[in-house]
């Protein structure tokens, strides 16, 4: 098949319990871009129990064109129903792009399908760019513990397949009246192809519940907190600011915060509007993490610490003060 | 229950410097790590082999140097190590990577006679943080995956792993074999034992060459040309921002102030 033949920006929509999660409607946005520029259309695919909250979502988020299968295998992610279903997918209608959020989801599925349809995958970019003429995209992602950045492009083999962090592309203003092609495929998962069984799956509630990567506001905590209980005020600060709690690996290394709050090489990684890091340095490896937030902000003791080097806002001075100083006045302004 | 663990000797990136004039990488005298997802791979093994007994082998592919790295492995409890190693698997992406790797699984376990039940990896390297060639390796040998591991245990013949997920954990089980890949554990790699460490010495490390491999590997699908994905440019990324000081008379005066320039700025 000649690549001419390869048509369309496929953009994975993951659902939770039939909602479609944020950054497959994210995706829409640049999908859209591209699509545009290659006169082509920008596809959204849907694999769950029951699509139709998520194929809403898709069409006012953007997409030409909505692939939905409904089965109840797709109901709770697995690895092998979901490589089948895609797998079916792409060999039936041949996408010339396809991408998928670097989530947990995407980057267990992306390597699995990319493997098995026998063509490239770029993980984590944060930045695409295509040339109109020979349809090739150059995915563009940190690497080296974000100390280098890579433009990295597949040119013989289709689709070509990216995964994309979270929180880098804006969704576009949803219109609830714009109505997309729904092309619906019947894909049952045959018996025996998924080979993994779920015993046990937890929400954490709310409370406990970290979503760093969806989180528009960020407060982080390190090293300069001392101990877990000063982790009281970062809490504070995050809940006036109805933000998520993050940390640097020295304070979870210190057992003060649990790791599913890690922010950088060995955590996660996190572009929100806004990162406040209190008491943290700025290792490389915690910069790899958060240095694509639009707005960064520094509260450190040190005036030399490398944290203000990637900073927007910094201030030099005890956390302590600074920090229940900030809850007062936001407090102050919201009420307003 | 015997184990794979597949491991990578990679540069510490948290050593890495900057040239300020320039803004290119210094590779140079960056020292040379067992990548620290590795690290929990192997722990999650050895305990895996306390609890269901077994053999924990260890696999890398690299250059020679990357034979010191197995040597660590060694010493902190691997049963024994071998290296994937040649001038034709340079320059492989992660797909080309984990082709040769799942090769040189079959060629082990035809050359050892045993199977390996669970093949470890790290969730990723920190040198590439792709994360892909767990997965890939999985596709490659058509077994279960189980990524962003954080414990397995065996249980009735099968293995029970808790991994991460983003709304909290889930436990999967799945049947032997299969391909579980690690995310940060609660445990750290454990310390090299003065006996673990005089085995590793005078342990035998020995290298699988695509020689070796022949007939069971198809060299278009190694290195450079049996890669989809090139790097076509690398660049450092540009960090040089304008820091906004805030110094007010005191640190108190200094948050309040803060607090409202970002709000003025309406970034909260």
């Amino acid at each position: 098949m000649a690549f001419c033949d390869y048509q369309d920006i496929w953009v994975l929509i993951e659902t939770s319990q039939g909602k479609a999660a944020g950054v497959g409607l994210e995706l829409l946005a640049p999908g859209a871009e591209l699509a545009h520029r290659l006169g082509q259309r920008v596809a959204a695919v849907i694999l769950g129990a029951h699509n139709s909250e998520a194929e809403q979502a898709a069409a006012a988020y953007g997409a030409d064109v909505i692939y939905s299968a409904e089965d109840p295998a797709y109901a709770h992610y697995s690895t092998d129903a979901y490589t089948y279903g895609m797998a079916a997918l792409v060999e039936k209608y041949h996408p010339s792009i396809l991408m998928i959020g670097a989530t947990i989801i995407g980057r267990d599925l992306g390597p699995r399908l990319s493997c098995r349809l026998r063509t490239g995958l770029t993980a984590d970019c944060t930045s695409l760019d295509v040339d109109a003429e020979s349809g090739i995209l150059s995915w563009t992602r940190p690497a080296f513990g974000g100390n280098l950045m890579a433009a990295i492009q597949c040119e013989n083999t289709r689709p070509q397949m990216g995964t994309v962090r979270p929180g880098v592309f804006k969704k576009v203003p949803p219109d609830w009246g714009r109505t997309a092609e729904i092309i619906r495929e019947r894909l049952p998962v045959p018996g025996g192809v998924v080979r993994t069984t779920l015993v046990e799956s937890i929400r954490e509630t709310a409370a406990e519940l970290v979503k760093l990567e969806d989180a528009e506001i960020i407060v982080s905590g390190g090293r300069g907190l001392g101990n877990a209980e000063n982790f009281s005020c970062i809490r504070e600060l995050a809940e006036v600011l109805g933000g998520a709690v993050g940390a640097s690996r020295a304070a979870v290394d210190a057992g003060w915060i649990p790791h599913v709050h890690q922010v950088g090489q060995t955590g996660k990684t996190v572009a929100p509007k806004v990162y406040i890091a209190c008491g943290i340095s700025g290792a490389i490896q915690h910069l790899a993490g958060m240095s694509g937030s639009d707005c960064i902000v520094a509260i450190n003791k040190d005036p030399d610490a490398p944290i203000f080097g990637v900073a927007d806002y910094g201030v030099v001075g005890d956390l302590f003060q600074v920090i229940p100083a900030m809850v007062k006045e936001i407090k102050r302004l919201k009420a307003e | 229950m015997n184990s794979l663990v597949c491991v990578k000797q990679v540069p510490d990136t948290t050593a890495v410097k900057i040239d300020p004039v320039t803004n290119t990488l210094i590779r140079e005298g960056v020292p040379s790590i067992l990548n620290p997802f590795d690290g929990f791979a192997l722990e999650m093994a050895l305990r895996l082999r306390e609890q269901a007994g077994g053999t924990v082998t260890l696999l890398s592919m690299g250059p020679p140097q990357a034979a010191e790295t197995l040597r660590t492995c060694l010493a902190v409890g691997g049963d024994r190590a071998f290296l994937v190693s040649g001038r034709e698997f340079g320059g492989s992406d992660t797909l080309a990577t984990s082709y040769i790797l799942s090769c040189a699984v079959k060629a082990l376990e035809e050359r050892t006679g045993e199977r390996f039940d669970v093949i470890f990896c790290g969730k990723q390297a920190i040198d590439g943080d792709t994360g892909q060639v767990g997965p890939e390796l999985a596709e490659h040998l058509d077994l279960p995956q189980i990524t962003y591991a954080t414990d397995a245990v065996q249980e009735n013949g099968r293995l029970r792993v808790r991994r991460e997920t983003a709304e909290g954990y889930e436990v999967l089980e799945c049947g032997l074999p299969a391909v579980v890949s690690v995310t940060k554990t609660a445990y750290e790699l454990r310390y090299a034992t003065v006996k673990g460490i005089f085995f590793s010495n005078r342990a035998e490390i020995p290298v699988i060459t695509p020689q070796e491999m022949e007939g069971k590997i198809d060299l278009s699908r190694a290195g450079l040309k049996g890669s989809p994905t090139k790097v076509k440019k690398s660049f450092t990324p540009q960090r040089s921002k304008q820091c906004a000081l805030v110094d007010e008379a005191s640190p108190a005066a200094s948050g309040t102030r803060l607090a409202a320039l970002l709000f003025e700025a309406n970034k909260i």
